[in-house]
């Protein structure tokens, strides 16, 4: 039992700091993103920015570690992507513009295009030169996706696309999506779907932001009015889209990351600093108390990362411990956010940036944080997931799974 | 990163499950819970027989030599067994002090039995309901001997001999020193505890024989890193048990039915043995760097040692308490097992101290780390 690279790991991580080194900017302190330290200032555009760092790494031979050589990856195990994504969470890297091409829309697109298809998309997508997104939730459908209700109609050679998607980070700057749609609302809900890709130039299609508890604006509604995708853009047969989504879907795990905010590191840090009324924070038991449970669940997750990496290093497949990471670290976040502030007692509601400790980055976390309990995956989806698939357990009794999708009962909301 | 044991040390605990599944049994585990004897006598020599004594102790004082990891391996199996033996006093407290403390001749005097299976030892620290601390540690050693009553004593009412935290001086100094409890001024009583399965005492000494382990004065430190080392074992045993708990109310969940269904299909029960799993992975990842920390006597091992000893205290004790729950009213009864991790849950979260104690010691030691 060890912490040590192999030979070949040891090598690969050598080359990527080397790279990075001349390459990037490192970070000031550990949860500083490029965002927080750059958005806004005059010079700074993060989609450009994002761009160009984004070619070098294809340049580079980083981008797509695990894709085939012949698109531009180095057909290498995952464990070099962690590697290189340890190693790269060092940096203030503006990120947020690819992962969701690389990570999810292309696989997708390997598994079930043509190779001229992916001639086309999968160079452009891995030198970030064309962005992609997700069109999967709808008003009607988050946890409960394949409930959605977005029509598509053939007509021709075409098909036409009616509807709204929601929660599409990055719907506003992206060139292309995929999508997942009903094409037969007779048949049961899992069954009448059908997936597509298609360019976010289309005519009929309308974006507009949402703007979250946080202020910032993450995420679109897609509204599409008569859009025309031609049927040589579906991807898997006429009604098989489920299946296709799963296979995306698969891929939003092995992607979705880490937490981006204060961490035990920095509540500690002002427990040591802050005083109470009975002293420094540190020194009352209460908070230790609260501190050493924080301790054990961020060693937890990232113990438990390494017992996959290592599982990873050995070419065998993960087992199913990793998908406690989100579930722990999501309502952590809120908590740290939520402690801290009590700890600066009246003066924690202050979110003044020269006025607040951290820059105001525990006000930040508390508005940002409930988000993070429910993008890719709410802390209850979640915990059906581990006890469906790693404890065995039975699915919830399903009213809606063989009757036809227009039958279906709906609420209000 | 090989964040994981190896192949052999794989093999090493599918055998000690296969050996514990027949010789540790819940009808054997019942017979110490409900009948006279204090341990399980046959499977104290069964696991002599297998060598499990002497894992981790050195070739050259008669154990087999393996290490740390192998100890850990079988110690989680131990625990899932609820094994009911004096090896946790034995083998993580005793033995361990004489390879912490021990001269050349009380590690030959001691050693080579205590690996053979022939020698029980316990570590004799608590002097009643309160926790042990310099100012009100009353039993005290003059001239070679020592007085003083110390309860409970996991295993003080079997054990050949104890290791005894004692005053040597003035201001709550305090020294270990070695005790044959069959000599001279040795009274000892059983004492019921909520773990009928692991047998207590209370250990009244009278002027006996006391012979120093360690240096004079140095008893806290000593004591503290035992503890340390002590703590990731335990919270081996604590994972097997926590695991175990949780595959019990698995296999109810799935077998009972109610309002048409198996109780396993309600998220009420889905949610709640999901949160069970969540525990005890934490735990798991927290004890695995704890066993690499003791392996290689790192200097995380103060840290390690604490977080595991915390992260596998709640996850056992949440496991064994809901897992009653999930079997409703036959989960409080005494002939389902339930009852059985409950009380081990507590105890084992209790023996080494408790976990709002070393909470508190954790961020002691983080806050060293950090200054």
């Amino acid at each position: 039992m060890d912490f040590e690279d192999t030979r070949e790991e040891a090598a690969f991580r050598a080359e990527v700091r080397q790279w990075l080194g001349a390459h990037a900017e490192p970070k000031g302190r550990a949860f500083e993103t490029w965002q927080s330290r750059y958005a806004g200032r005059e010079g700074y555009d993060g989609l450009e920015r994002a761009q160009a760092f984004q070619r070098k790494k294809a340049e580079a031979g980083f981008a797509a570690l695990h894709w085939p050589t012949e698109w531009g990856g180095r057909a290498l195990p995952p464990i070099y992507q962690v590697i290189y994504a340890q190693e790269e969470s060092r940096y203030l890297v503006p990120r947020g513009y690819f992962e969701i091409g690389l990570g999810m829309c292309m696989p997708t697109l390997f598994a079930y295009g043509t190779e001229e298809q992916k001639r086309r998309y999968a160079p452009a997508a891995l030198r970030g030169d064309e962005v992609w997104c997700q069109l999967f939730s709808e008003p009607g459908a988050g946890s409960d996706l394949a409930g959605l209700r977005t029509r598509a109609q053939r007509d021709g050679d075409d098909w036409v696309i009616n509807g709204q998607k929601i929660w599409t980070s990055g719907a506003h700057w992206a060139d292309w999506a995929i999508l997942v749609a009903r094409s037969d609302p007779k048949t049961a809900k899992h069954k009448g779907l059908t997936f597509f890709f298609l360019s976010m130039k289309s005519p009929g299609i309308e974006t507009r932001r949402i703007k979250q508890i946080s202020g910032a604006s993450h995420f679109n509604e897609v509204y599409f009015t008569d859009v025309r995708i031609p049927d040589a853009q579906r991807l898997g047969a006429v009604g098989a889209g489920w299946g296709v989504a799963i296979t995306t879907l698969m891929n939003e795990r092995l992607t979705s990351g880490d937490l981006r905010g204060p961490d035990f590191e920095e509540i500690f840090g002002l427990a040591r600093t802050t005083a109470l009324e009975d002293g420094p924070a540190i020194a009352n038991a209460a908070v230790r108390e609260r501190l050493a449970d924080l301790y054990v669940k961020t060693q937890g997750v990232r113990l438990t990362r390494f017992r996959t990496m290592t599982a990873l290093s050995r070419g065998e497949t993960p087992g199913p411990e990793n998908s406690i990471g989100k579930l722990v670290n999501a309502p952590k976040a809120q908590e740290i956010a939520s402690f801290a502030m009590d700890l600066l007692d009246m003066g924690g509601v202050v979110m003044d940036k020269d006025a607040a400790p951290l820059r105001a980055a525990f006000q930040e976390s508390l508005l940002s944080s409930p988000g993070g309990r429910i993008a890719a995956g709410t802390d209850e989806i979640l915990r059906n997931i581990i006890a469906e698939r790693v404890l065995g357990l039975p699915q919830d009794v399903r009213v809606d799974r063989d009757l036809p999708f227009d039958q279906l009962p709906t609420g209000s909301r | 990163m090989n964040f994981d044991f190896s192949t052999d040390q794989k093999s090493l605990r599918e055998q000690a499950r296969k050996f514990l599944a027949e010789h540790a049994s819940s009808t054997r585990v019942r017979r110490i819970l409900e009948g006279a004897a204090p341990f399980d006598a046959e499977l104290w020599k069964g696991m002599g027989e297998m060598g499990w004594m002497g894992t981790a102790i050195p070739e050259s004082h008669g154990g087999a030599g393996f290490g740390y990891l192998e100890l850990c391996v079988i110690a989680e199996e131990l625990g899932r067994s609820l094994a009911p033996t004096p090896f946790s006093s034995t083998i993580y407290l005793a033995a361990e002090a004489i390879l912490l403390a021990g001269s050349d001749a009380q590690k030959k005097r001691w050693l080579p039995r205590i690996a053979q299976g022939e020698a029980i030892g316990c570590l004799a620290l608590s002097e009643g309901p309160q926790v042990a601390t310099p100012a009100n540690l009353a039993t005290r050693v003059d001239g070679g001997r020592v007085s003083g009553a110390k309860i409970p004593v996991a295993d003080g009412d079997v054990a050949d001999f104890a290791v005894v935290l004692a005053g040597d001086g003035a201001g709550g100094r305090a020294g270990l020193f070695l005790v044959d409890l069959k000599g001279a001024g040795v009274t000892r009583t059983a004492v019921a505890t909520v773990d009928p399965t692991r047998s207590h005492a209370r250990i009244a000494l009278e002027g006996a024989a006391a012979e120093p382990l360690g240096p004079a004065g140095q008893g806290w430190p000593l004591v503290e890193r035992l503890l340390n080392r002590a703590a990731v074992l335990v919270a081996f045993e604590q994972l097997g048990g926590a695991q175990a708990s949780l595959d019990m109310a698995r296999e109810y969940a799935l077998g009972r039915f109610a309002f048409g269904r198996q109780i396993a299909s309600f998220q009420a029960i889905k949610h709640k043995l999901a949160d069970m799993y969540v525990g005890i992975e934490l735990a798991r990842s927290n004890a695995y760097y704890g066993a690499w920390a003791l392996s290689k006597d790192a200097p995380e091992l103060p840290v390690a040692a604490a977080a595991a000893r915390v992260a596998a205290s709640e996850a056992y004790y949440q496991a064994a308490k809901e897992n009653i729950q999930v079997h409703g009213g036959m989960g409080f009864t005494w002939e389902f097992d339930c009852h059985l991790h409950y009380r081990r849950a507590k105890l084992t979260g209790l023996m080494l101290g408790s976990a709002r104690r070393w909470k508190d010691l954790l961020v002691t030691r983080l806050e060293a780390g950090a200054a």
